[in-house]
């Protein structure tokens, strides 16, 4: 691609054809203010309102001013950000947009991580020449997932964007217009009456505390503070890669050690890894494919473990429902496993038991609550927090996370393999699966774990494994609107996989809906994906199958893969939800 | 009609038909040839066409009883076939409406009453005298015999209007008698795409839909991408509120805008176009769903247009009910399903357009320019108007002015003479303050530059703009600060509220123009006006946003000590501001009828009868009844 | 009745959608918003929702469409509509103070509807008649040059309509 010069500020700069202003000011070390601009390149994610007007510039021979974020550089612009025209302007957009937002910043959960609260520190806005009444607050909090203040929000309508565009489901919308511009569901209709998946990206974009998760720490330490209860917590694998960046960390720290310990000084009883549970989640997938191939099952079969692909699949394509996995999500599984096993042997009453879970996603804070995943009336799961309400939950106790020594998960839920920690990217699942299929069916041993077809952030990848006689065909998507495209193949009958994995969220649970703001930087989700493949090379024992307290559970308990109750606590079945 | 299968065919049928309109086609400037008219009495084979404005405004005022009458009654008197009554389109003087007009004579009577038909049918056109009283003008005492000899319509041009009022646009016929769809076949038979890009780019027609973009270029952007799916759009969305050119031109000549958008999409390798129209135009849109219709089945649309290998359909999108449409891309929006709101450019429509294809996207006035420019040649076009704005420019004259209605003028031509000449003048006499044009997008010109010839550059240099033509002529009687209020207004509830400076910056503007005609304002309000105003026309991501506080930053500079009479005064010099402004009874004046206190709404008017009576401030809501109703005029308003 | 009525009314809304020439049947929200409104007068949720179903578009989308063009209402209409002009030519001539009045004499706000759903009054942006501003319709009928004190006179005329 060829490169353009330019001249930001005066200074020179060289970039390539259709770089944004906004971006190439970055290489003079400017950064404009952007509010409804987001931008995740490699995930196809992207916000172009050009609708907010906060990163207004001048260019020279322009008779208006331009917003950067979606102004192409071209050859020789002369572009100023700096002068008393843009900089004013820009403050009188701030100063717009503040002008009915509520001053509630003290008491706003949004108050650390808020754009709208950071430009105003930024840009020193000290007063409000223009004023009207404060929007009311309308909280709809008719969920388990996701809390909606439209009092709080700016219209930067990145949520529109992002679940129209990237995951193809449409809740939102801009309704009226002028003055009474609104950003809203179908007549205002509380979440849960939608087709919503809880996938929670609308969460992760929004720039304010518009949108923002169900707040379940509250409910944490009051099961933690009740003597009576024994409080179990396990923490998903993409949780310990992303942790780390809301307690000090560099973005793609692994801080397993140290997050081990900060819940053990929250005063959870046993500290355990859902990892444990991937690995459980490989051998009854793998099996159930297998048994599938042999027995001219419906294929292909698709990946269960993401709650708002199945939400998905319930809603948009119920027909379908018999390719999905039956295997319940890991976290349940674990949790089903605690609440019968680890509970007769500990002799615990169920009544007193509580099972936490810490997940980067905002979707299985719905999941936990489905009648299907509960066992003789208690849930699989009591409670879901996310990594940000994790990190939340560690500084309210004044807990100085990086001065905490590091330690190990409790056994036996605490060991797991390399394939398992890889569950938490796009295509992980996907490869942890294939170690262990071709291993359990060739019966020979791979000298290369890696499959780099199912690796990376393409949104759709493809990929064939040679296991005996078959050539196994699969298929990885991410975000929804590929999801829905895989789909679409099947529905027309194009598609020939035998096994397919869907992650609702854009690079997988690494960019989930309970993971801390990446505010739009790219790097922040490589990096975390790029821990997940490290902590994987690292491990001793890299496939499911090697696991020994996996194959211990078998033998003690469970019996064999997709034995009868392994289906009755492990598996689970879907139901065809409203279409629209 | 037949099915026209070559050029040749066309051909054909022109020659066999172009005689049929001639008579209608006034020669200026021509002696008479009527008033007892003795050769038409004498030669028997001579029909007389009485033409009736059968366009919105005309019919609205009646129009269309008027023409069921006249036919009615010259079947009565037997005269079926020497009287041919014809509906056709908007004279232009449609405040005198409805209109009647008798070729070869040009006589024209006006304000018709079904009552009147009788009289005109029986002394015209039975016995060939006309009848005095019921001509233009007759009711101002100054009957005008020969309506094409009045200022109103010598001084115009008709270029974009030529058949108004001279074809009826039902009859594809009769726009093929005025050389309808030669043009098209000029174009798929002499001409290469290039070379009609060359020819508009060497007319110089720029856009008439406000922003006067050359249309040339534009149709050269579309034709140079390389997508094999490209798309004309006509837009006729028409959002400036008392603007009617689009309509009358859709109305009574809707072939020609047909024909060139076929043109277009020849020039440009696009085989279906768009006309996007605003839902509150119902008759327009029937007319233009039955002339596709017909001339798809004449051959001219369609498949394969006169048996050449072009082929081009158009279809019809509605709007419904938002100004912001007109705005391109909002445009582009709403015909893909959406809600219209405008979006960043570039890209801009001739590179992603409809659907994501290159489009052209043209006014209505625009496209009724390009076939006269294909037939008559460039050159031709540039000897009307000014250099750089050729060609003409309707315009929709409203307001405080005599002949409300529609006029064509040369660019060029000066406000003095569009008001005073063609205008024909202020009503009442009232003294001219301004004149708006350019709709809510667009600013006050104030009467030192009335002799401003007007084109696109000089407009803009006065701070205004063309827009698409709504000119709106004010008087002493009209406060310009409210005129400016009322615009806001307008785009406030227009604006689509995607981006920040609009959606609250107008408001707020309005917020302070509220309060400065109630009578609240200060002296910083005006500074306020003015640095949120020019923050909103950088700031704002479309054209409304970005010209929306015009209205307001032109009567800001031109009319400021009315603003100061509101902010230090409290007083509104036009007396428009109601909450500045109050009724009295001039007391020498009041004969006591107790007429304004039987009308008033909340009984506050006092007196004895035949004596002088008293409102009561306080309770007074200021409605403004018992000013129009008093007979003396006793009432007036400070 | 009413639910018999209402079932045709669907049936001849999918007739439509069945009929539609445009391949993307999205991009014919529009015209078919168009169609509903004049089948069923408004467009209540239940035939949002049905649309939604039937272009396979996301609901939150025909309802952003709906409250976003005037045009389209969600709430049923009078027997008669009350169109007030307030296009330019007719602001000038007067006719805030005639809508005002119609407000005041049939007592609602403009856009809305009277109780018992004979009048609403709806302020239009020029119908193209200017040269008779102020310019009101009433359905179809056109009043010419209206002022204040002929609000009462044309009211009367549907006094027992
Ligand atoms: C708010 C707004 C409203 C507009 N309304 C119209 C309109 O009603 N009709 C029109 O032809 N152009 C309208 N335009 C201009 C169009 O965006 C576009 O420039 C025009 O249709 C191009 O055609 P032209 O080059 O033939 O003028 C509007 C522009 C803006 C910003
Ligand atoms: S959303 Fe941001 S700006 Fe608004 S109250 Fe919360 S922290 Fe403050
Ligand atoms: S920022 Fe100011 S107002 Fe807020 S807590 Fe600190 S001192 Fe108090
Ligand atoms: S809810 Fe959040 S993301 Fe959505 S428009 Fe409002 S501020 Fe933006
Ligand atoms: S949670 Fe996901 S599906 Fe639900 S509204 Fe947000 S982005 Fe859309
Ligand atoms: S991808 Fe992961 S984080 Fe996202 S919804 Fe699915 S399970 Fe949750
Ligand atoms: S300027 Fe106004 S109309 Fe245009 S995009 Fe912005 S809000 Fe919408
Ligand atoms: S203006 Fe209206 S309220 Fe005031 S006195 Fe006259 S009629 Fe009565
Ligand atoms: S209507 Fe005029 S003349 Fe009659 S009482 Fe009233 S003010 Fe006097
Ligand atoms: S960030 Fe550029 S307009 Fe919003
Ligand atoms: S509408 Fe009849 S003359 Fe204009
Ligand atoms: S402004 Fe009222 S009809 Fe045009």
């Amino acid at each position: 691609m060829p490169n353009v010069n330019l001249t930001i500020n005066g200074m020179p700069t060289t970039v390539k054809t259709g770089t944004t202003v906004l971006d190439a000011a970055r290489t003079v070390g400017i950064k404009i203010p952007s509010l409804c601009y987001l931008h995740l390149p490699d995930v196809d994610v992207v916000c172009k309102n050009s609708s907010c007007r906060i990163c207004l510039v001048e260019v020279e021979g322009r008779r208006n001013l331009a917003p950067s974020c979606s102004t192409s550089v071209t050859e020789g612009m002369v572009v100023r950000t700096d002068t008393a025209r843009a900089v004013e302007a820009r403050k009188t957009m701030l100063e717009l947009l503040l002008s009915n937002h509520p001053h509630d910043c003290l008491f706003c959960s949004r108050r650390e991580s808020c754009e709208l609260k950071a430009l105003t520190d930024e840009m020193g806005i000290d007063e409000l020449p223009y004023q009207s009444p404060v929007r009311e607050a309308e909280l709809d909090t008719s969920n388990f997932s996701i809390v909606r203040d439209t009092s709080k929000c700016i219209l930067c309508r990145r949520c529109e964007a992002v679940c129209t565009e990237v995951q193809s489901m449409g809740i939102y919308s801009g309704v009226n217009r002028g003055f009474d511009t609104n950003i809203d569901t179908a007549f205002n209709t509380p979440m849960s009456e939608t087709v919503c998946t809880f996938c929670g990206q609308c969460v992760a974009i929004c720039p304010t505390a518009a949108l923002i998760e169900v707040d379940n720490t509250p409910a944490v330490f009051r099961a933690l503070r009740d003597p009576k209860k024994t409080v179990i917590v396990q923490t998903a694998p993409a949780v310990r890669v992303a942790l780390g960046e809301e307690l000090g960390y560099p973005v793609g720290t692994n801080v397993t050690g140290k997050m081990v310990t900060a819940l053990r000084r929250l005063n959870f009883d046993l500290v355990v890894d859902t990892d444990f549970a991937a690995d459980l989640t490989i051998i009854e997938e793998a099996t159930e494919l297998v048994s599938r191939i042999q027995n001219k099952g419906v294929l292909p079969m698709m990946t269960s473990c993401c709650p708002a692909w199945i939400k998905f699949m319930e809603h948009k394509f119920p027909d379908f429902l018999p390719h999905l996995s039956t295997c319940k999500s890991p976290h349940q599984m674990l949790g089903a496993v605690l609440k019968t096993y680890y509970a007769e042997k500990h002799n615990l009453n169920l009544d007193d038991l509580v099972v936490v879970s810490v997940m980067p996603c905002l979707a299985k804070k719905y999941e936990n609550n489905r009648p299907e995943l509960s066992n003789e009336g208690y849930p699989d799961v009591d409670i879901v927090v996310s990594t940000r309400e994790l990190a939340a939950m560690i500084k309210h106790s004044g807990i100085q996370f990086k001065q905490l020594p590091e330690s190990d998960f409790d056994q036996p839920f605490g060991e797991s393999s390399g394939a398992s920690v890889i569950f938490g990217t796009t295509g992980g699942v996907m490869e942890a699966a294939l170690r262990t299929a071709y291993e359990t069916l060739t019966g020979e041993t791979l000298d290369k774990l890696e499959f780099e077809d199912v690796r990376g952030f393409d949104g759709i990848k493809e990929g064939q494994v040679q296991i005996g006689d078959l050539t196994v065909k699969v298929a990885i998507a991410h975000t929804l609107r590929n999801a829905r495209k895989i789909m679409e193949e099947i529905e027309n009958g194009t598609a020939d996989y035998h096994f397919v994995e869907v992650m609702a969220c854009p690079g997988g649970c690494i960019g989930g809906g309970g993971q801390p703001y990446h505010h739009g930087e790219i790097d922040t989700l490589k990096k975390r994906a790029g821990a997940l493949y490290s902590a994987d090379e690292a491990k001793t024992i890299r496939r499911s199958h090697e696991n020994p307290y996996i194959l211990s559970l078998y033998e003690e308990f469970l019996g064999e893969a997709n034995s009868s109750l392994a289906h009755k606590l492990l598996h689970t079945h879907y139901v065809p939800r409203q279409k629209h | 009609m037949k099915r026209i299968l070559s050029f040749q065919d066309l051909h054909n049928l022109y020659e066999d038909v172009k005689e049929q309109t001639d008579m209608r086609l006034h020669k200026l400037n021509q002696a008479p040839d009527f008033i007892q008219l003795p050769e038409h009495e004498k030669d028997e084979t001579k029909v007389r066409h009485v033409m009736v404005c059968a366009d919105t405004g005309c019919i609205a005022s009646g129009a269309l009883s008027i023409a069921d009458v006249l036919e009615e009654t010259v079947n009565r008197y037997g005269l079926q076939d020497k009287v041919k009554v014809v509906k056709t389109g908007c004279f232009g003087l449609c405040s005198e409406g409805p209109i009647v007009i008798v070729h070869p004579e040009r006589i024209m009577y006006t304000q018709l009453k079904p009552e009147h038909i009788e009289e005109i049918v029986k002394e015209h056109l039975k016995d060939g005298h006309y009848v005095e009283h019921l001509l233009l003008g007759a009711r101002e005492g100054d009957p005008v015999l020969l309506f094409d000899q009045v200022d109103f319509f010598r001084k115009q041009t008709r270029v974009a209007t030529r058949n108004c009022g001279i074809i009826d646009p039902a009859s594809l016929e009769e726009y093929i008698s005025q050389k309808g769809y030669l043009a098209l076949a000029k174009v798929l038979s002499e001409m290469k795409p290039q070379d009609v890009i060359e020819t508009i780019k060497q007319s110089g027609l720029r856009g008439r839909g406000g922003a006067g973009f050359p249309a040339g270029l534009k149709w050269g952007f579309t034709a140079q991408e390389k997508d094999p799916v490209k798309y004309v759009c006509c837009n006729a969305d028409e959002g400036d509120p008392g603007a009617f050119m689009d309509l009358s031109l859709l109305e009574g000549d809707p072939h020609s805008i047909l024909e060139a958008m076929a043109i277009a999409g020849y020039a440009i390798g696009a085989n279906l176009g768009f006309i996007y129209i605003r839902a509150e135009y119902p008759s327009a849109i029937s007319r233009l769903l039955t002339s596709i219709e017909e001339a798809k089945k004449a051959g001219l649309l369609g498949e394969n247009i006169m048996g050449s290998d072009f082929s081009f359909d158009i279809e019809l999108r509605l709007g419904a009910g938002a100004f912001v449409c007109g705005e391109e891309t909002a445009l582009i929006a709403s015909v893909e399903g959406n809600r219209g709101e405008p979006r960043n450019k570039p890209p801009f429509p001739a590179a992603k357009g409809i659907y994501g294809k290159p489009t052209v996207i043209n006014n209505v006035e625009t496209f009724a320019n390009i076939c006269p420019i294909i037939l008559n040649g460039p050159e031709w076009y540039k000897t009307i108007g000014t250099e750089r704005s050729p060609g003409t420019k309707v315009f929709a004259l409203a307001g405080k002015i005599n002949n409300v209605g529609l006029i064509e003028v040369p660019m060029g031509t000066t406000l003095r003479e569009i008001i005073y000449e063609i205008g024909g003048g202020i009503v009442d006499d009232k003294q001219l303050k301004a004149v708006q044009t350019g709709g809510p997008s667009g600013g006050c010109i104030p009467i030192q530059h009335l002799d401003t010839p007007i084109d696109y550059e000089s407009l803009q240099a006065i701070g205004t703009m063309m827009g698409s033509g709504g000119m709106i002529v004010l008087d002493e009687t009209t406060c310009m600060v409210n005129i400016a209020k009322f615009y806001l207004e307008f785009t406030v509830e227009e604006s689509c509220g995607k981006c920040t400076p609009c959606r609250f910056g107008n408001s707020y503007l309005l917020d302070i123009m509220n309060k400065i005609t109630r009578g609240q304002g200060e002296r910083e309000d005006l500074d306020r006006l003015y640095h949120l105003g020019e923050t909103i026309k950088e700031a704002s991501l479309c054209g409304l946003g970005q010209s929306s506080p015009n209205p307001v930053l032109s009567t800001l500079r031109y009319f400021r000590d009315e603003y100061l009479a509101h902010v230090d005064d409290k007083f509104c010099p036009a007396g428009e501001c109601v909450s500045l402004m109050r009724y009295e009874i001039v007391a020498e004046r009041c004969i006591g009828c107790t007429i304004c206190a039987k009308n008033c709404p909340v009984q506050c008017i006092s007196g004895e009868l035949k004596e002088p009576h008293v409102i009561d401030q306080e309770a007074c809501i200021k409605c403004g009844i018992c000013f129009e109703k008093c007979p003396t005029k006793a009432i007036i308003k400070i | 009745m009413v639910i018999n009525d209402q079932s045709t009314k669907f049936a001849e809304l999918d007739r439509f959608i069945d009929e539609l020439e445009i391949s993307d049947k999205s991009s014919a929200l529009i015209p078919v918003l168009h169609h509903a409104q004049t089948l069923f007068g408004y467009l209540p949720q239940e035939v949002q929702s049905h649309i939604a179903e039937r272009l396979d578009v996301s609901v939150a989308k025909v309802y952003g469409v709906v409250s976003f063009y005037t045009f389209f209402t969600m709430e049923p209409r009078g027997r008669y509509n009350v169109s007030v002009c307030l296009g330019t030519a007719c602001f000038v001539a007067g006719a805030e103070a005639v809508l005002n009045e119609f407000e005041k004499q049939l007592g609602v706000k403009s856009g809305e509807t009277t109780e018992d759903f004979k009048f609403s009054v709806i302020p239009v942006r020029c119908v193209g008649a200017c040269s008779l501003a102020p310019v009101v319709m009433i359905n179809d009928k056109v009043y010419p040059r209206v002022k204040v004190s002929d609000v009462t006179e044309i009211l009367a005329e549907y006094k027992d309509a």
